[in-house]
Protein backbone atom coordinates (compact mmCIF):
# COMPACT_ATOMS: atom_id res chain seq x y z
CA UNK A 1 0.00 0.00 0.00
CA UNK A 2 1.84 3.53 -0.70
CA UNK A 3 1.59 6.08 1.31
CA UNK A 4 0.42 9.79 0.21
CA UNK A 5 3.06 11.92 -1.10
CA UNK A 6 4.96 14.20 1.11
CA UNK A 7 6.34 17.81 0.27
CA UNK A 8 9.25 19.18 2.67
CA UNK A 9 9.87 22.77 2.01
CA UNK A 10 13.27 24.09 3.05
CA UNK A 11 14.08 27.88 3.59
CA UNK A 12 17.48 28.94 2.32
CA UNK A 13 18.51 32.21 3.31
CA UNK A 14 19.43 35.10 0.62
CA UNK A 15 23.23 36.61 0.53
CA UNK A 16 21.39 39.96 2.29
CA UNK A 17 19.47 37.47 4.86
CA UNK A 18 22.88 35.93 5.79
CA UNK A 19 24.70 39.71 6.19
CA UNK A 20 21.87 41.00 8.57
CA UNK A 21 22.02 37.87 10.59
CA UNK A 22 25.41 38.46 11.23
CA UNK A 23 24.65 42.08 11.53
CA UNK A 24 22.47 41.40 14.24
CA UNK A 25 24.29 38.01 15.73
CA UNK A 26 27.44 40.61 16.36
CA UNK A 27 25.20 43.60 18.20
CA UNK A 28 23.77 41.15 20.78
CA UNK A 29 27.18 39.99 21.26
CA UNK A 30 28.48 43.22 21.87
CA UNK A 31 26.10 43.99 24.10
CA UNK A 32 26.07 41.35 26.15
CA UNK A 33 29.81 41.35 26.25
CA UNK A 34 29.35 45.25 27.24
CA UNK A 35 26.29 44.32 29.97
CA UNK A 36 28.74 41.55 31.78
CA UNK A 37 31.80 44.49 31.80
CA UNK A 38 29.08 47.23 33.40
CA UNK A 39 28.21 44.54 35.58
CA UNK A 40 31.87 43.45 36.37
CA UNK A 41 32.74 47.23 36.99
CA UNK A 42 29.45 47.94 39.30
CA UNK A 43 30.58 45.15 41.39
CA UNK A 44 34.23 46.62 41.58
CA UNK A 45 33.29 49.80 42.59
CA UNK A 46 30.92 48.58 45.56
CA UNK A 47 33.98 46.25 46.82
CA UNK A 48 36.09 49.35 46.59
CA UNK A 49 33.65 51.40 48.18
CA UNK A 50 32.70 49.19 50.85
CA UNK A 51 36.72 48.47 51.61
CA UNK A 52 37.46 52.69 51.81
CA UNK A 53 34.40 52.35 54.06
CA UNK A 54 36.00 50.46 56.51
CA UNK A 55 33.95 47.36 55.75
CA UNK A 56 35.42 43.76 56.16
CA UNK B 1 6.79 3.46 -0.18
CA UNK B 2 6.26 7.76 0.53
CA UNK B 3 7.48 9.60 -2.38
CA UNK B 4 9.00 12.62 -0.95
CA UNK B 5 10.26 15.67 -2.51
CA UNK B 6 12.11 18.40 -1.68
CA UNK B 7 11.04 21.95 -2.22
CA UNK B 8 13.62 24.67 -2.00
CA UNK B 9 12.53 28.09 -1.50
CA UNK B 10 14.98 31.19 -1.55
CA UNK B 11 14.33 34.32 1.09
CA UNK B 12 12.03 34.60 3.85
CA UNK B 13 14.72 32.41 6.40
CA UNK B 14 15.35 35.75 8.73
CA UNK B 15 14.76 39.33 8.75
CA UNK B 16 16.70 41.71 7.08
CA UNK B 17 16.20 44.66 9.76
CA UNK B 18 19.31 46.65 9.80
CA UNK B 19 20.73 47.92 13.24
CA UNK B 20 19.11 51.12 12.65
CA UNK B 21 15.61 49.59 12.35
CA UNK B 22 16.00 48.25 15.98
CA UNK B 23 17.46 51.58 17.40
CA UNK B 24 14.75 53.37 15.76
CA UNK B 25 12.19 50.66 17.94
CA UNK B 26 13.65 52.62 21.43
CA UNK B 27 11.89 56.26 19.99
CA UNK B 28 15.15 58.22 20.13
CA UNK B 29 13.84 61.18 20.33
CA UNK B 30 11.90 60.21 23.10
CA UNK B 31 15.18 58.52 24.89
CA UNK B 32 16.77 62.24 24.40
CA UNK B 33 14.46 63.73 26.29
CA UNK B 34 14.26 61.45 28.92
CA UNK B 35 18.34 60.86 29.50
CA UNK B 36 18.35 65.05 29.62
CA UNK B 37 15.53 64.78 32.90
CA UNK B 38 16.62 61.68 33.93
CA UNK B 39 20.73 63.98 34.36
CA UNK B 40 18.81 66.90 35.51
CA UNK B 41 17.43 64.93 38.89
CA UNK B 42 20.28 63.30 39.56
CA UNK B 43 22.62 66.33 39.09
CA UNK B 44 20.23 68.37 40.88
CA UNK B 45 20.17 66.13 43.82
CA UNK B 46 21.64 67.23 47.00
CA UNK B 47 23.75 64.56 46.68
CA UNK B 48 27.01 63.72 45.07
CA UNK B 49 27.22 60.50 42.88
CA UNK B 50 30.46 58.09 41.97
CA UNK B 51 30.59 59.14 38.40
CA UNK B 52 30.72 55.82 36.80
CA UNK B 53 27.67 55.29 39.05
CA UNK B 54 25.91 58.35 37.69
CA UNK B 55 26.52 57.55 34.28
CA UNK B 56 25.20 53.80 34.74
CA UNK B 57 21.92 55.10 35.83
CA UNK B 58 21.46 57.19 33.02
CA UNK B 59 22.34 54.92 30.86
CA UNK B 60 20.00 52.42 32.39
CA UNK B 61 17.05 55.29 32.49
CA UNK B 62 17.79 55.45 28.12
CA UNK B 63 17.79 52.22 27.74
CA UNK B 64 14.46 51.34 30.19
CA UNK B 65 12.92 53.87 28.60
CA UNK B 66 13.68 52.56 24.49
CA UNK B 67 12.73 49.13 26.24
CA UNK B 68 9.56 50.97 26.93
CA UNK B 69 9.01 52.33 23.35
CA UNK B 70 9.96 49.32 21.79
CA UNK B 71 6.71 47.35 24.04
CA UNK B 72 4.75 50.08 22.80
CA UNK B 73 5.55 49.86 19.08
CA UNK B 74 5.09 46.01 19.01
CA UNK B 75 1.60 46.31 20.83
CA UNK B 76 0.55 49.72 18.66
CA UNK B 77 2.11 48.15 15.20
CA UNK B 78 -2.05 48.16 13.89
CA UNK B 79 -2.83 51.91 14.64
CA UNK B 80 0.71 52.79 14.02
CA UNK B 81 0.11 51.32 10.24
CA UNK B 82 -2.80 53.60 10.05
CA UNK B 83 -1.36 56.89 10.80
CA UNK B 84 0.64 59.27 8.65
CA UNK B 85 2.85 60.11 11.58
CA UNK B 86 3.88 56.84 12.53
CA UNK B 87 3.26 54.30 9.17
CA UNK B 88 7.15 54.17 8.79
CA UNK B 89 8.05 52.59 12.18
CA UNK B 90 9.94 49.35 11.89
CA UNK B 91 7.34 47.06 13.05
CA UNK B 92 4.10 49.17 11.18
CA UNK B 93 6.03 48.95 8.15
CA UNK B 94 6.76 44.88 8.35
CA UNK B 95 10.31 45.22 8.94
CA UNK B 96 10.21 44.08 12.20
CA UNK B 97 8.10 41.28 13.82
CA UNK B 98 6.21 42.09 16.71
CA UNK B 99 7.56 39.42 18.43
CA UNK B 100 11.08 40.67 17.86
CA UNK B 101 10.14 44.34 19.33
CA UNK B 102 8.42 42.64 22.70
CA UNK B 103 11.43 40.60 22.62
CA UNK B 104 13.43 43.39 22.53
CA UNK B 105 11.59 45.08 24.78
CA UNK B 106 11.51 42.72 27.54
CA UNK B 107 15.03 41.70 27.55
CA UNK B 108 16.08 45.69 27.60
CA UNK B 109 13.73 46.05 30.84
CA UNK B 110 15.18 43.08 32.55
CA UNK B 111 19.02 44.20 31.77
CA UNK B 112 18.13 48.24 32.92
CA UNK B 113 16.27 47.09 36.08
CA UNK B 114 18.55 44.80 36.87
CA UNK B 115 21.96 47.12 36.16
CA UNK B 116 20.22 50.19 38.00
CA UNK B 117 19.61 47.93 41.55
CA UNK B 118 23.18 46.67 41.04
CA UNK B 119 24.24 49.99 40.45
CA UNK B 120 22.35 52.23 42.49
CA UNK B 121 19.89 51.38 45.08
CA UNK B 122 16.66 49.30 44.68
CA UNK B 123 14.02 52.08 45.03
CA UNK B 124 15.71 53.69 41.71
CA UNK B 125 15.34 50.37 40.09
CA UNK B 126 12.33 49.86 41.37
CA UNK B 127 10.85 52.84 40.20
CA UNK B 128 12.11 52.52 36.55
CA UNK B 129 10.74 48.91 36.43
CA UNK B 130 7.71 50.57 37.61
CA UNK B 131 7.74 53.11 34.93
CA UNK B 132 8.33 50.76 32.66
CA UNK B 133 5.55 48.79 33.30
CA UNK B 134 2.76 52.08 33.49
CA UNK B 135 3.96 52.89 30.34
CA UNK B 136 3.47 49.21 28.43
CA UNK B 137 0.66 48.06 30.13
CA UNK B 138 -1.18 50.86 31.75
CA UNK B 139 -0.68 53.71 29.24
CA UNK B 140 -0.17 51.66 25.89
CA UNK B 141 -2.66 48.20 26.45
CA UNK B 142 -5.62 50.41 28.22
CA UNK B 143 -5.84 53.94 28.90
CA UNK B 144 -4.42 54.76 25.10
CA UNK B 145 -7.75 53.11 23.36
CA UNK B 146 -10.18 53.49 25.47
CA UNK B 147 -10.39 57.02 27.00
CA UNK B 148 -9.43 61.03 26.19
CA UNK B 149 -7.83 60.92 29.42
CA UNK B 150 -4.82 58.76 28.19
CA UNK B 151 -2.46 60.99 28.12
CA UNK B 152 -2.76 62.71 30.94
CA UNK B 153 -2.72 59.65 33.28
CA UNK B 154 -0.31 58.17 30.70
CA UNK B 155 2.09 61.22 30.45
CA UNK B 156 2.82 59.66 34.33
CA UNK B 157 5.22 57.81 32.77
CA UNK B 158 7.45 59.89 30.84
CA UNK B 159 7.30 62.03 34.18
CA UNK B 160 9.11 59.89 36.28
CA UNK B 161 13.22 60.23 35.13
CA UNK B 162 13.76 63.52 36.83
CA UNK B 163 12.45 61.57 39.69
CA UNK B 164 14.57 58.17 39.11
CA UNK B 165 17.65 60.53 38.86
CA UNK B 166 17.08 62.02 41.66
CA UNK B 167 16.13 58.97 43.69
CA UNK B 168 19.47 57.39 42.06
CA UNK B 169 21.37 59.71 44.06
CA UNK B 170 19.49 60.17 47.25
CA UNK B 171 18.19 56.83 47.78
CA UNK B 172 14.63 58.40 48.55
CA UNK B 173 11.61 60.48 47.01
CA UNK B 174 11.49 64.23 48.21
CA UNK B 175 9.04 66.88 47.70
CA UNK B 176 11.86 68.43 45.13
CA UNK B 177 11.76 64.94 43.19
CA UNK B 178 7.76 65.39 43.23
CA UNK B 179 8.32 68.74 41.93
CA UNK B 180 10.17 67.78 39.22
CA UNK B 181 7.59 64.61 38.31
CA UNK B 182 4.44 67.37 38.67
CA UNK B 183 5.93 69.31 35.89
CA UNK B 184 6.70 67.17 33.41
CA UNK B 185 2.97 65.21 34.48
CA UNK B 186 1.15 68.87 33.78
CA UNK B 187 3.28 69.96 30.89
CA UNK B 188 2.23 66.45 29.39
CA UNK B 189 -1.54 67.61 28.59
CA UNK B 190 -1.14 70.57 26.62
CA UNK B 191 2.29 69.41 24.88
CA UNK B 192 0.29 65.95 23.36
CA UNK B 193 -2.96 68.10 22.88
CA UNK B 194 -1.63 70.69 20.93
CA UNK B 195 0.28 68.11 18.65
CA UNK B 196 -3.64 66.43 18.83
CA UNK B 197 -5.44 69.34 17.26
CA UNK B 198 -3.69 69.35 14.15
CA UNK B 199 -2.89 65.59 13.89
CA UNK B 200 -6.37 64.37 14.58
CA UNK B 201 -7.60 63.32 11.33
CA UNK B 202 -5.08 60.59 11.50
CA UNK B 203 -6.07 59.64 15.33
CA UNK B 204 -9.23 59.83 14.05
CA UNK B 205 -8.50 57.25 11.46
CA UNK B 206 -6.80 55.15 13.97
CA UNK B 207 -9.70 55.11 16.34
CA UNK B 208 -7.69 56.52 19.29
CA UNK B 209 -9.63 58.67 21.50
CA UNK B 210 -7.47 61.39 21.92
CA UNK B 211 -9.29 64.81 23.25
CA UNK B 212 -9.90 66.51 20.23
CA UNK B 213 -11.47 63.54 18.52
CA UNK B 214 -13.67 62.56 21.42
CA UNK B 215 -14.49 65.98 22.96
CA UNK B 216 -13.99 67.99 20.23
CA UNK B 217 -11.52 70.88 19.56
CA UNK B 218 -13.51 73.59 21.15
CA UNK B 219 -13.06 71.18 24.64
CA UNK B 220 -9.37 70.50 24.16
CA UNK B 221 -8.64 74.08 23.42
CA UNK B 222 -10.04 75.17 26.46
CA UNK B 223 -8.01 72.39 28.59
CA UNK B 224 -5.01 73.19 27.29
CA UNK B 225 -5.42 76.77 28.81
CA UNK B 226 -6.19 74.87 32.16
CA UNK B 227 -3.78 72.59 32.06
CA UNK B 228 -1.04 75.28 31.17
CA UNK B 229 -1.92 77.31 34.00
CA UNK B 230 -1.44 74.22 36.38
CA UNK B 231 1.60 73.67 34.50
CA UNK B 232 3.03 76.59 35.80
CA UNK B 233 1.96 76.99 38.93
CA UNK B 234 4.22 74.08 39.41
CA UNK B 235 7.03 75.78 37.42
CA UNK B 236 6.95 77.40 40.09
CA UNK B 237 7.36 75.30 43.08
CA UNK B 238 11.13 75.08 42.92
CA UNK B 239 11.89 78.59 43.13
CA UNK B 240 9.76 78.33 46.36
CA UNK B 241 11.27 74.85 47.88
CA UNK B 242 15.02 76.44 46.88
CA UNK B 243 15.13 74.24 44.21
CA UNK B 244 15.32 76.83 41.28
CA UNK B 245 17.38 79.90 42.00
CA UNK B 246 17.38 82.78 40.32
CA UNK B 247 18.42 81.99 36.36
CA UNK B 248 15.51 79.52 36.62
CA UNK B 249 13.31 81.80 38.19
CA UNK B 250 14.05 83.84 34.95
CA UNK B 251 13.92 80.90 32.30
CA UNK B 252 10.45 79.62 33.82
CA UNK B 253 8.94 83.33 33.78
CA UNK B 254 9.94 84.37 30.77
CA UNK B 255 9.08 81.22 28.86
CA UNK B 256 6.07 80.43 30.92
CA UNK B 257 4.61 84.24 30.23
CA UNK B 258 5.41 82.68 26.20
CA UNK B 259 3.71 79.88 27.00
CA UNK B 260 0.85 81.03 28.30
CA UNK B 261 0.29 83.72 25.50
CA UNK B 262 0.63 80.23 22.75
CA UNK B 263 -1.62 78.38 24.75
CA UNK B 264 -4.23 81.53 25.05
CA UNK B 265 -3.93 81.69 21.13
CA UNK B 266 -4.69 78.15 20.09
CA UNK B 267 -7.70 78.68 22.60
CA UNK B 268 -8.74 82.18 20.72
CA UNK B 269 -8.06 79.78 17.52
CA UNK B 270 -10.09 77.55 15.10
CA UNK B 271 -7.37 74.70 15.42
CA UNK B 272 -8.35 71.43 15.04
CA UNK B 273 -11.74 72.08 13.50
CA UNK B 274 -12.69 68.84 11.13
CA UNK B 275 -16.34 70.07 10.33
CA UNK B 276 -15.29 74.22 9.24
CA UNK B 277 -17.04 75.95 6.48
CA UNK B 278 -15.51 76.78 3.15
CA UNK B 279 -14.72 80.11 4.82
CA UNK B 280 -13.32 78.86 7.06
CA UNK B 281 -10.38 76.96 5.92
CA UNK B 282 -8.22 79.49 6.17
CA UNK B 283 -8.56 79.97 9.52
CA UNK B 284 -8.28 76.89 10.61
CA UNK B 285 -4.83 76.60 9.40
CA UNK B 286 -3.85 79.82 10.81
CA UNK B 287 -5.27 77.50 14.40
CA UNK B 288 -3.29 74.59 13.23
CA UNK B 289 -0.25 76.87 12.98
CA UNK B 290 -1.15 78.30 16.44
CA UNK B 291 -1.29 74.54 17.69
CA UNK B 292 2.22 73.66 15.79
CA UNK B 293 3.99 76.69 17.72
CA UNK B 294 2.62 75.85 20.76
CA UNK B 295 3.53 72.11 20.44
CA UNK B 296 7.23 73.32 19.63
CA UNK B 297 7.95 76.02 22.28
CA UNK B 298 6.61 73.33 24.35
CA UNK B 299 9.24 71.19 24.10
CA UNK B 300 11.95 73.95 23.67
CA UNK B 301 10.73 75.62 27.31
CA UNK B 302 10.96 72.02 28.94
CA UNK B 303 14.30 71.97 27.60
CA UNK B 304 15.39 75.42 28.77
CA UNK B 305 13.99 75.25 32.54
CA UNK B 306 15.47 71.76 33.14
CA UNK B 307 18.60 73.49 30.95
CA UNK B 308 18.40 75.76 33.85
CA UNK B 309 18.34 73.70 36.73
CA UNK B 310 21.38 71.78 35.42
CA UNK B 311 23.43 74.75 35.05
CA UNK B 312 22.68 75.87 38.58
CA UNK B 313 23.52 72.80 40.22
CA UNK B 314 26.02 71.08 37.69
CA UNK B 315 27.99 74.57 37.30
CA UNK B 316 27.52 75.40 40.73
CA UNK B 317 25.81 78.70 39.19
CA UNK B 318 23.21 78.50 41.76
CA UNK B 319 21.94 82.02 43.34
CA UNK B 320 19.46 82.19 45.71
CA UNK B 321 16.21 83.77 45.16
CA UNK B 322 16.41 85.10 48.92
CA UNK B 323 19.87 86.81 47.85
CA UNK B 324 23.44 85.09 48.07
CA UNK B 325 25.27 82.92 45.94
CA UNK B 326 25.09 79.13 46.89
Amino acid sequence: MTQPDENRETVVPTEEEKKAQKRRNLVIALTLVGFAVLVFAVTVLRLSSNISAGGG
Amino acid sequence: MTDTSVITREGGATSIASPRDYFALLKPRVMTLVVFTGLVGLVAAPVDMNPLAAAIAILCIAVGAGAAGALNMAYDADIDAVMRRTRLRPVARGVIRADEAYGLGVVLSLMSVLLMALATNYVAAGLLAFSILFYALVYTMWLKRSTPQNIVIGGAAGAFPPMIGWVAATGTVSLDAFILFMIIFLWTPPHSWALALYKSGDYSAAGVPMMPVAKGPKSTRLQIVIYTIAFLVAVTAPVLTGLGGMVYAGSALVGGAIFLILALRVYRSKAGDANAAEDELYAVRFGDKAARDLFAFSIGYLSLIFAALLVEHGLGLYWSPLGGLS
